[in-house]
C-alpha cells in the first residue's frame, strides 16, 4: 500500500483519457487498465473514478454507451471523442514538458546552480 | 449562448433527476459487481466478495452526489434545498427572523423612498425630447433665473448657441368657463415654447412664434392633460371653445400630452398662455420694462456640437452689450447654465444638497442595519457552531455550509427588501398625490419606477452579502472535533472581537442619526419661536386679485376701499389691512433704492435691494407690526400727497446710516421719485425663508402705488370657519365674479415652514429608525452575551456573587460598547455639522441641549435594550441551571 503514489490533482483525467485511448472500456475496466499501464504504482480510490468520468463526458471529451461486458453484465462503455483525442495529445505534451523540467530541476547538483 | 445552454442543461437535469440517479446507481452497482466477480475468482465466496467490493469502492452516496454534481445538475437544486432549509431554520427562531426582516425592511424601505426622490428630482431628466441638451439660463451673480422681457428677446434673437430660446413664467389668473369663476395657475410662455422644447399636441394644436403680433395679440390657451381630464372630463370638443380669463376672451387651442407637466418638476400648471398677453393675464404691462426681471425661466436646447461653456461665452457677450447699452436697467449680465427642472441653481442647489444629505443618512441607516444583522448572524453562527461542527464531521464541505448560510442571509435580505419596498411604494404613492399647499399646484411625481425596484433589489442583495459575510471566518475556522468535544463554551476572551467593533460602528452611526434628528427638531423649534415681525395668530388672510374680475386703474382703489369697509362691518373684526403680498409667503417684490444724494441711478449705484410692500394705513395694526418711531400711513397719503414710506430698522441702517434720526429723511427709487420716511417699524421675516438674515424692507401706501393684487389682513378673535364664511358672503355681495382664497395666516405660512418641516420630518424619521436599530443591536448583543454565559453566571451566583456583580459581568461589556459608540457618534455628529447645516436651518450640534439630549437618548435606549437580558440574568436560579447543563 505504502509504495503507491498519491495522484496529483488533475492527473486522474489525463490517466482516464490515456486508458480509454487504447479502446472502449467500462469504468471498472478503466481502473484495471490504469493499474496495468502504471504498473500498479498509483493509488486511486475506486469510487473517485466516476465523478471524473461524468465530468469528461460533460466536457465532450468522452462519449458513453451501455453495452454488455466480458462478464456478461450490463456496463457503460466509454470511448474518446475527437476532442478527447486532441485533449489527450495536448495534455500529454504539456505533462511531459512539466515532468522533464521538474526532473531536470531536481537532478541539478547544488554546486552547479 | 453558453450561458443559455448550461442553464437549459441545468433545468433539464432538475427534471430528470430520478432518471439520472437511477443511471448513476446502475453504473456504480455494475462496477461493484465486476470487482466482486474478480474477487470471487480469487477465491472468496460471493457474499464476502460483494462486501469487500463495496468497502473498496468507498463512500457510495458521496460519489453518487459528486457524479450528479459533475453533470451540473445540482445548482438550482442546492439552491432550493438551501432555501427550504433556511426557511425551516428561520421558522424555528421567529424572533430572530422578524427582527432581522423588519430591520432590513426599514432600512431598504427608507433607501427606496430616498432613491425615488433622488431619481425624481435629480437623476431623471425632464420629460421632453433631447432633455440632455436642454438648459435654463441663470444670472451668474445671484443664480437667479429671472429675466426681463426685452432682455429675453435680445438673448433669443442674438445668440448663436441655442436652437431656440423659450421663456416661461408662472402666473395666476381667474378662469371663467361659464359658471363658476376659479383661480388657476398657468405658465405664460413665449410663442416658440412648445416648438423649442419639441413637444407635440395631444389634441388640437399649439400656438407658435408666428401667432405673436405684439401685446395681447394671442388670446390662446393650451390645456395640460391633467386639467383637461379633471375639469373638462376629457371632452374632445373643448378645442375651439372660448373661455374668459381675467374677463378677457381666450380660445382653447389644444391639449398638451399627458407626460408633459411643464418645465418645472414640482410646479405643474393648469394651462399655458402666450406671454405676449401678459397684460391681460398678469395684470401689469411689463413687456417693455427692461429693468423688471419677472420672467421666471428662459431655456432652450443647445445646438448640436455647442458646449455649455461656449454657450455661456456667447450669452455673456450679449449681456455685456446690454450692460453698456442700458446701464439704467441692466446690472451685471453674465450668465450660467443649469437644468431648468428645478429652476436652475436657484432651487436646484438647496434641493440637491438636501437630497444628497438624505441619501447619505439613508445609506448610513442601511449600513447600520447591515452591521446590526452582521453581528446577529455572527452570534447565531456561534450558537450553531455545534450544528456546523456536526455537519463538518459528517463530511459536509465548508463551501456547502457557507453557501447555506449565505442563502439564509440573502433570503432574509430579499424578504426584508420586499417588505421594505412594499412599504415604500405605499408611501411614494401617497407622496405623489400629496399637495403640501392647498393654494399652489406644487406636487412631486415620485411614483416608483423600474429603477427604484432595481435599486431596492440591488441593495437587498448587497446587504445580504455584506452581513452574510460577517460569520464566514468563524465557519472557516471551525474545528469540528474541538467543538463537539468541549461543547459550545464560546470564547471568554476580553479582546475586542469583530462583533464588538460592528456594534460600536452601528451605535456610532445611530448616534449620528439621533443627533441629526434632534438638531433638526431644535432648528424647527427655534425658527418657530423667532420673531416674524408680525403676529399671525387670530388673522385671516383673504387673497384676491382684482384684475381677475376685470378691475383696472382707478377702479382698483375704490373697490379695495369697499372691500375693506365691508370686512369692518363683520361683527368681531378688530382691524382690516391691505397688502399686495403678505410677508413670509411665496412671492415677494424687491426694489433697488438709492440715497437721496445719488444722481446717477444705475443699478450698480444702488444703496440697497429692499423688499417692498404696498399697504393700507391699517395694515400695521391688523398685522401686529410694532411701530418704533414716527407714524404709519393715513388716508391722506394718497396719490396727490407727497410720497412717503415706512421702513424697517435694517433699511434705515443700510440706506440712511442709522435708525435714530431716520424719520423725516429722504431716499430715492430707481425712477427718481423722492420718498420721505415717516415711520420706522420692527424688523421681521419677509421672504419664504425663516432662516433669512435681517433684510431691509419698505412699506409704501397702497394709494400711492396701487396694486390689483390684494390680500386683506383681517384680525378677529372669532372662530376662523365662521369668520371665513362671513368674509365670503360679504365678498359675494360686493362682486360675485371675484375669485378669492381665504385661509388663516398660520396656514398661509406653511410655505415658509415647508422646508424646515420636511427636513425635520425626514430627519426625525431617520432618527427614530436609528434609535430602533441601536435598540435591536444592543439587545441582540446583550441577549447573546447573557445566553452564552448563563452557566458561568450560574456558577458565580452559586459561589456567592451579588446580583450587582453578576449584572455587571453580564451586561458591562454591551454597555461599555454603547458608551463608546455613542461618544464616537456624537463626535462624528459634531464634525458633520456642515452636512447638517445643508439640511436644517440653524443647525448646530454644539447646542448643549442637543448634546444632552443625545446622551440621554442613547442612555435610555441602552437601558431599554438591556432590560430583558438583565431580567433574565436576575432570574437565574443557579441550582436549576447547573443541574440542566
Amino acid at each position: 500500500m505504502n509504495d503507491q503514489a498519491q495522484l496529483l490533482p488533475g492527473t486522474l483525467d489525463l490517466l482516464i483519457l490515456r486508458a480509454v485511448s487504447l479502446g472502449p472500456l467500462h469504468g471498472y475496466g478503466i481502473l484495471l487498465r490504469i493499474g496495468q499501464i502504471s504498473g500498479n504504482a498509483l493509488l486511486i480510490e475506486q469510487g473517485a473514478l466516476y465523478p471524473g468520468l461524468f465530468r469528461l463526458v460533460r466536457q465532450g471529451l468522452l462519449k458513453a454507451r451501455w453495452g454488455t461486458s466480458e462478464n456478461n453484465r450490463r456496463a457503460k462503455f466509454y470511448e474518446l471523442t475527437a476532442a478527447g483525442r486532441r485533449r489527450l495529445r495536448e495534455e500529454t505534451d504539456s505533462w511531459n514538458r512539466l515532468a522533464a523540467a521538474i526532473a531536470s530541476a531536481l537532478s541539478q547538483q547544488p554546486e552547479e546552480t | 449562448m453558453k450561458l443559455v445552454d448550461s442553464l437549459r442543461l441545468r433545468i433539464a437535469t432538475l427534471f430528470q433527476r430520478s432518471e439520472m440517479n437511477a443511471e448513476i446507481e446502475e453504473e456504480l452497482r455494475s462496477h461493484i459487481q465486476h470487482r466482486a466477480d474478480d474477487l470471487e475468482r480469487s477465491g472468496l465466496v460471493r457474499a464476502e466478495a460483494e462486501r469487500r467490493a463495496r468497502i473498496e469502492f468507498g463512500g457510495h452516496e458521496k460519489f453518487k452526489e459528486e457524479c450528479y454534481e459533475a453533470l451540473g445538475g445540482t445548482f438550482i437544486e442546492t439552491l432550493v434545498q438551501d432555501a427550504c432549509f433556511s426557511l425551516r431554520v428561520l421558522r424555528k427562531s421567529p424572533g430572530f427572523a422578524i427582527v432581522a426582516i423588519l430591520t432590513l425592511a426599514l432600512a431598504i424601505g427608507a433607501n427606496a423612498v430616498v432613491f425615488a426622490v433622488l431619481n425624481a428630482l435629480i437623476l431623471r431628466p425632464l420629460n421632453v425630447p433631447r432633455a440632455e441638451s436642454l438648459f435654463g439660463i441663470s444670472r451668474w451673480s445671484d443664480k437667479s433665473p429671472y429675466q426681463s422681457y426685452p432682455d429675453y428677446l435680445d438673448l433669443r434673437d442674438h445668440n448663436r448657441s441655442f436652437d431656440g430660446l423659450a421663456a416661461c413664467n408662472i402666473s395666476q389668473a381667474g378662469l371663467d368657463t361659464g359658471d363658476n369663476p376659479a383661480r388657476v395657475w398657468l405658465y405664460e410662455v413665449s410663442g416658440n415654447y412648445f416648438d423649442a422644447l419639441g413637444i407635440q399636441p395631444y389634441l388640437g394644436r399649439f400656438f407658435h412664434a408666428s401667432d405673436e403680433h405684439g401685446p395681447n395679440s394671442a388670446p390662446y390657451i393650451v390645456l395640460t392633460y391633467a386639467y383637461w381630464h379633471a375639469h373638462f372630463q376629457d371632452d374632445r370638443g373643448v378645442v375651439g371653445r372660448t373661455v374668459r380669463l381675467n374677463k378677457h376672451p381666450f380660445a382653447i387651442l389644444g391639449v398638451a400630452p399627458p407626460e408633459f407637466r411643464g418645465t418645472l418638476l414640482f410646479f405643474s400648471p393648469d394651462f399655458f398662455v402666450p406671454i405676449v398677453n401678459h397684460e391681460q393675464v398678469g395684470g401689469a404691462d411689463d413687456l417693455n420694462a427692461r429693468g423688471t426681471h419677472w420672467i421666471f425661466m428662459v431655456m432652450g436646447h443647445l445646438k448640436a456640437g455647442v458646449t455649455p461653456a461656449q454657450a455661456i461665452t456667447d450669452l455673456t457677450s450679449i449681456g455685456s452689450y446690454l450692460e453698456k447699452t442700458y446701464p439704467q436697467d441692466d446690472g451685471q449680465m453674465s450668465f450660467s447654465l443649469a437644468r431648468p427642472s428645478l429652476a436652475g441653481d436657484f432651487g436646484g442647489r438647496p434641493i440637491r444638497a438636501f437630497v444628497a444629505g438624505l441619501t447619505l443618512l439613508a445609506g448610513l441607516i442601511l449600513l447600520a442595519a447591515c452591521a446590526n444583522l452582521g453581528s446577529l448572524f455572527a452570534a447565531r453562527a456561534a450558537d450553531r457552531s455545534r450544528e456546523v461542527a456536526l455537519r463538518l464531521a459528517l463530511g459536509a464541505g465548508r463551501v456547502r455550509i457557507l453557501r447555506q448560510l449565505f442563502t439564509e442571509a440573502i433570503l432574509i435580505s430579499l424578504i426584508g427588501g420586499a417588505v421594505g419596498l412594499w412599504g415604500s411604494v405605499v408611501l411614494l404613492r401617497g407622496l405623489s398625490v400629496w399637495q403640501p399647499f392647498p393654494e399652489f399646484p406644487i406636487n412631486l411625481a415620485v411614483s416608483p419606477d423600474a429603477s427604484v425596484y432595481g435599486v431596492a433589489l440591488l441593495l437587498a442583495l448587497a446587504s445580504g452579502f455584506l452581513f452574510g459575510a460577517v460569520p464566514v471566518r468563524q465557519i472557516v475556522q471551525t474545528n469540528p472535533y474541538g467543538v463537539i468535544k468541549s461543547g459550545s463554551t464560546g470564547t471568554g476572551g476580553r479582546r475586542m472581537t469583530a462583533r464588538d467593533l460592528l456594534l460600536v460602528v452601528q451605535i456610532a452611526i445611530c448616534a449620528v442619526l439621533v443627533a441629526s434628528s434632534m438638531v433638526a427638531v431644535r432648528g424647527l423649534a427655534r425658527s418657530l419661536h423667532s420673531s416674524f415681525g408680525f403676529e399671525p395668530r387670530n388673522v385671516m388672510l383673504v387673497d384676491t386679485d382684482l384684475s381677475m374680475a376685470g378691475y383696472s386703474s382707478d377702479k382698483v382703489p375704490a373697490m379695495q376701499r369697499r372691500m375693506s369697509d365691508a370686512m369692518q362691518t363683520i361683527p368681531g373684526v378688530a382691524s382690516v389691512g391691505l397688502v399686495d403680498s403678505p410677508p413670509l409667503h411665496m412671492g415677494w417684490t424687491t426694489s433697488i433704492v438709492f440715497t437721496d444724494e445719488t444722481t446717477d441711478l444705475r443699478p450698480a449705484n444702488a444703496a440697497a435691494t429692499t423688499i417692498r410692500f404696498e399697504v393700507s394705513p391699517d395694515y400695521f395694526r391688523a398685522a401686529g407690526t410694532a411701530l418704533l418711531s414716527g407714524r404709519t400711513f393715513t388716508g391722506h397719503d394718497d396719490k396727490d400727497a407727497p410720497r412717503v414710506a415706512v421702513i424697517n430698522q435694517e433699511f434705515a441702517r443700510k440706506v440712511l446710516g442709522s435708525a435714530t434720526n431716520a424719520v423725516g429723511r429722504y431716499f430715492k427709487r430707481q425712477d427718481g421719485t423722492r420718498l420721505q420716511v415717516v415711520g420706522i417699524v420692527e424688523g421681521g421675516k419677509y421672504t419664504a425663508n425663516l432662516a433669512e438674515d435681517p433684510q431691509p424692507a419698505m412699506f409704501l401706501p397702497i394709494l400711492q402705488s396701487p396694486s390689483s393684487e390684494t390680500w386683506m389682513v383681517v384680525r378677529s378673535n372669532r372662530d376662523p370657519q365662521q369668520l371665513a364664511a362671513a368674509i365670503k358672503s360679504r365678498l359675494r355681495g360686493l362682486d360675485a365674479g371675484l375669485p378669492s382664497f381665504i385661509q388663516t395666516w398660520n396656514e398661509a405660512m406653511n410655505g415658509a415652514l415647508f422646508g424646515p418641516r420636511v427636513a425635520t420630518m425626514s430627519l426625525g424619521v431617520l432618527g427614530v429608525m436609528g434609535a430602533m436599530l441601536s435598540i435591536t443591536g444592543i439587545f441582540g448583543m446583550a441577549a447573546y452575551s447573557v445566553s452564552k454565559r448563563m452557566r458561568e453566571l450560574g456558577i458565580r451566583m452559586a459561589l456567592g456573587a451579588q446580583r450587582k456583580e453578576v449584572l455587571h459581568a453580564a451586561l458591562g461589556r454591551p454597555l461599555k460598547l454603547l458608551a463608546f459608540g455613542s461618544a464616537t457618534g456624537l463626535l462624528l455628529g459634531i464634525l458633520a455639522s456642515r452636512v447638517l447645516a445643508f439640511i436644517v436651518y440653524q443647525a448646530t450640534p454644539r447646542d448643549p441641549l442637543v448634546l444632552a439630549g443625545v446622551v440621554l437618548a442613547m442612555a435610555l435606549l441602552g437601558l431599554l435594550a438591556t432590560w430583558i437580558p438583565a431580567q433574565r440574568v436576575l432570574s437565574i436560579e443557579p441550582l436549576i441551571l447547573l443541574r440542566e447543563e
